[in-house]
């Protein structure tokens, strides 16, 4: 009897030391693959994304905008000393734009001068697109600037501003003086802004306000007229 | 405002566009660049190495040296060029600071030479970036403490030290004890009697040799009445030392809560629940166990050495390592011992009755201790045994180094951690402190920009430059961009302590009839730039305490820009009617200054036929804590 029980104590046995190695080995080898699969995930990390984006010569640039060599020197370096890449994307944009307005909240803002700088949708702005913005605003006829305006108001480009669109643009200008206003800001106040745009824009008051519109508009408005002309001295 | 985004600001300025259309008041006037120089390279001569820059991009930075006019001081007019006798390594980081906006610390930088040329160049040290800003602290609180024991030891030597509290020298003196001889002394007393309380308690257990006529005693039996002498003196002494270190302790509260203090309170009030409880037969074995805890008075040894207080600390911050390798050796325990209890369940007289008590032989022989008192005797067993024996090894040795490497850098990084923690709220408030000092910058030029525009139409050059002289260029064309924004929206930028009182006083004045009107000679005066929108009379209720309390408030200094010609106002009800509103608007653009404003009357809810209200004046700023009356404002 007592062999039969060694017999079979030892088949128990040995199998409890195989099991024991076996789990041994896979320890071993499931180690070595934490190890290789952490650098293999740190090589992955490596695969940084160094776009560099290079703009057109000067002489094509003065050709295409109302620069002169000077200013889009002047210009070029100030972009290319805040985006070294060359290519500004949005979250730059908005962190570059928010610190001018330290009180406030001028990410919404941002966001819709970027679509309106974007002029080719491809989510970043090059130099190009921001001098051709700028040489717009800065230089353009009061039309041409009137036209930029409305471009950035429509924000989704078919040609007609509505109230939501407006409203939006509002609360993003309303957002950027942010919480220590005098008097107070009131929820309301973006709102009353807009209509009170509406009542002086939309002449066929059909609720939304027509590029024709805007610019009739704005032409008889002395106001806005002369805050066109204020681009004048900007550069 | 970073200055190193100060090449975007004509964009900042052209991107106003999107207010201009919306904006139901004209735009003030931009600032115009008085003398315009064309950007010239302009050449800084350092010790003779020769930089050279924009002169834009000094200017970036009108607060320090390079930017304002300090630096036409180091002019050299036969070179043309700037000449500091400074160190020219330092002044390449300096240069840097104005290219890039970031200011960086050189490692190889000595940081007093260092910080004389920061302070040389007007340069704030807090403007130092994040990546290097650590360093920088480190170096420079290393410095401080050296110079600190300099002159500490000093001091000590001289034997003169600023006048302490009592208090405040006791504290010392338990601290520090190589302060003064009295606490070398009482340091070396206290360390005394530790030692004889716990030699004490040592010897109290030995067998003393024997009383006739009964068994063998141990000394703490025999000799009690000593024993128990020896005891109380020490607990005296112990309790007075408590005490005296909890009257001098600045904060008691946190001494209170002290792991040392803890076990100061532990190792004494045996004694004393002792001498409360001597009657009591049953209590009497608990206090017998509480007794152990006098052996605690040996952990007071730890504030006569450093090393105990940093071993106390390693083992406190290797808590998690030391608690992965509690954990990995029980799984091994309790794998080996249900093994082990298994294998030798078949041998007869077998020592492994169960698998806890097998535990007892898988520790021993995991720790390689191998007492002998449980064997394996089965084939299987001692097979398992070894294997068990090998593994112990392993499971102890490896983890061990990692506990040592672990350590050296736990106790690092907890040390980086709480640095970087409290320099995080330092770096919060710098970031605070910058952006509200830009804020602060427009709002103080605002009240200093009204006095500009008024003086400067009768065209003085010279008064305008000594008034402009705080703000560069680039502020002023920063404050009008930000004076735009308040155009647009109609509302004013303040500063947060203004807009709390604000809101204190509108919530306490619900009914603005309580101030007592003066009566507006504004009725002739025509509306400023930017009369405020009436509201509907459905808002009224709400909106006019602002209003009243806006107008109630104008200050005394402020001056409005009154246009010159008088509007024909009719007595419409400019809430609902925006186009005449605009009509009302006066040109401003050839404004004189012919009076000033008083404030207004009654608030809208009382009196719609008021007409030409004179506006509250968005360019006015607010009197900073301007009393409630009405004021009036004397003309020029």
């Amino acid at each position: 009897m007592e062999r039969t029980s060694l017999h079979n104590d030892s088949l128990l046995y040995a199998s409890l030391i195989a099991i024991l190695l076996l789990i041994s080995y896979w320890f071993t080898t499931r180690c070595f693959k934490i190890i290789s699969g952490i650098e293999d995930s740190v090589e992955d990390e490596f695969e940084l994304s160094t776009v560099c984006h290079r703009p057109e010569g000067l002489e094509q640039l003065q050709e295409q905008t109302k620069f002169t060599r000077k200013e889009l020197q002047v210009l070029y370096r100030g972009f290319k000393n805040e985006c070294p890449s060359g290519i500004v994307n949005e979250e730059n944009f908005k962190q570059i734009y928010s610190q001018f307005f330290p009180q406030g909240d001028s990410s919404t803002y941002a966001t819709f001068l970027f679509n309106a700088f974007d002029t080719d949708h491809d989510g970043s702005v090059s130099f190009e697109d921001f001098v051709s913005g700028l040489s717009t605003i800065l230089r353009g006829t009061i039309d041409d600037r009137l036209n930029w305006a409305f471009n950035l108001y429509d924000l989704n480009k078919d040609g007609c501003i509505t109230k939501e669109e407006m409203l939006d643009i509002m609360k993003s200008i309303y957002d950027m003086m942010g919480k220590y206003t005098y008097p107070a800001m009131r929820e309301e106040a973006p709102r009353e802004h807009v209509e009170n745009f509406f009542q002086k824009m939309d002449r066929n008051k059909d609720g939304v306000v027509t590029i024709e519109e805007f610019l009739e508009s704005c032409q008889k408005d002395e106001n806005i007229m002369r805050s066109m002309q204020l681009f004048d001295s900007v550069i | 405002m970073a200055a190193g985004v100060a090449a975007w600001l004509p964009f900042a300025r052209a991107a106003a566009i999107g207010w201009m259309p919306v904006a139901n008041c004209p735009m003030p006037l931009a600032p115009t660049e008085k003398n315009k120089r064309q950007d010239e390279l302009i050449i800084l001569n350092v010790s003779g190495r020769r930089f050279q820059t924009w002169r834009t991009t000094l200017e970036r930075y009108p607060d320090t040296l390079l930017g304002s006019t300090e630096k036409e001081f180091f002019f050299n007019e036969d070179t043309k060029e700037y000449f500091f006798d400074r160190d020219p390594e330092v002044f390449r980081c300096i240069l840097n600071f104005y290219r890039t906006g970031k200011l960086h610390y050189p490692r190889y930088e000595c940081i007093s030479a260092y910080d004389e040329e920061l302070a040389f160049y007007g340069i704030l040290p807090e403007i130092i970036g994040d990546c290097c800003y650590e360093e920088y602290k480190d170096r420079k609180r290393e410095n401080a403490e050296r110079l600190m024991d300099d002159n500490d030891s000093e001091n000590n030597q001289e034997g003169s030290m600023p006048s302490l509290s009592f208090r405040q020298t006791m504290w010392r003196a338990f601290e520090n004890p190589h302060t003064s001889t009295l606490a070398l002394v009482f340091y070396y007393v206290t360390g005394f009697f530790i030692a004889v309380s716990v030699i004490t308690n040592v010897v109290e257990t030995v067998p003393c040799g024997t009383v006739p006529g009964s068994k063998e005693l141990p000394c703490g039996e025999r000799y009690a009445v000593a024993f128990f002498c020896l005891d109380t003196a020490c607990v005296m002494i112990f309790t007075v030392e408590y005490l005296l270190r909890l009257f001098a302790a600045p904060s008691r509260y946190r001494f209170i809560r002290s792991v040392m203090s803890i076990i100061d309170v532990v190792a004494i009030m045996p004694y004393y629940i002792g001498l409360v409880m001597t009657n009591n037969e049953d209590v009497s074995g608990a206090f017998v166990t509480l007794r152990v805890f006098r052996v605690f008075r040996i952990f007071k040894f730890s504030r006569h050495s450093q090393g105990l207080r940093i071993l106390g600390y390693t083992l406190k911050s290797c808590a998690s390592e030391l608690g992965f390798l509690l954990f990995s050796l029980t799984m091994a325990i309790i794998i080996f011992a249900t093994v082990m209890f298994y294998a030798e369940k078949g041998s007869s007289a077998s020592k492994f009755t169960s698998i806890p008590a097998s535990f007892w032989y898988t520790i021993v022989t995991m720790t390689t201790l191998g007492y002998g008192d449980m064997v394996p005797k089965t084939i299987a067993g001692k097979i398992f045994g070894s294997i068990c024996s090998l593994s112990g090894v392993l499971v102890i040795a490896l983890p061990v180094p990692v506990i040592v490497s672990n350590f050296s850098r736990i106790y690092h990084q907890n040390q980086r951690a709480d640095k970087r923690r409290a320099q995080k709220k330092a770096r919060l408030a710098r970031i605070r402190v910058a952006k509200t000092g830009s804020s602060n910058a427009y709002l103080h030029s605002k009240r200093n920009g009204l006095l500009n525009e008024a003086l400067e139409l009768p065209g003085s050059t010279e008064e305008e430059q000594h008034m402009t002289k705080g703000t560069s260029l680039i502020e002023s064309q920063h404050h009008h961009l930000l004076h735009c924004l308040e155009k647009t929206t109609n509302h004013e930028f303040i500063d947060e302590q203004l807009f709390e009182q604000n809101c204190l006083e509108g919530s306490m004045q619900n009914y603005p009839s309580s101030r007592s009107p003066s009566l507006a000679s504004a009725r002739g005066l025509g509306t400023s730039c930017c009369s405020r929108r009436h509201k509907k009379s459905t808002h009224l209720p709400n909106s006019s305490v602002p209003a009243t309390r806006l107008r109630s408030m104008q200050e005394l200094s402020t001056i409005h820009i009154q246009c010159s010609e008088q509007p024909s106002l009719s007595a419409s009800r400019s809430s609902l009617n925006m186009k005449a509103d605009d009509g009302l608007r006066p040109n401003c653009k050839g404004a004189q200054i012919t009076t000033a404003i008083i404030s207004i009357p009654t608030p809208p809810a009382l009196t719609p036929e008021a007409e030409s209200r004179p506006g509250p004046g968005s360019p006015a700023t607010n009197a900073p804590g301007a009393a409630a009356s009405v004021v009036k404002v004397s003309a020029l």
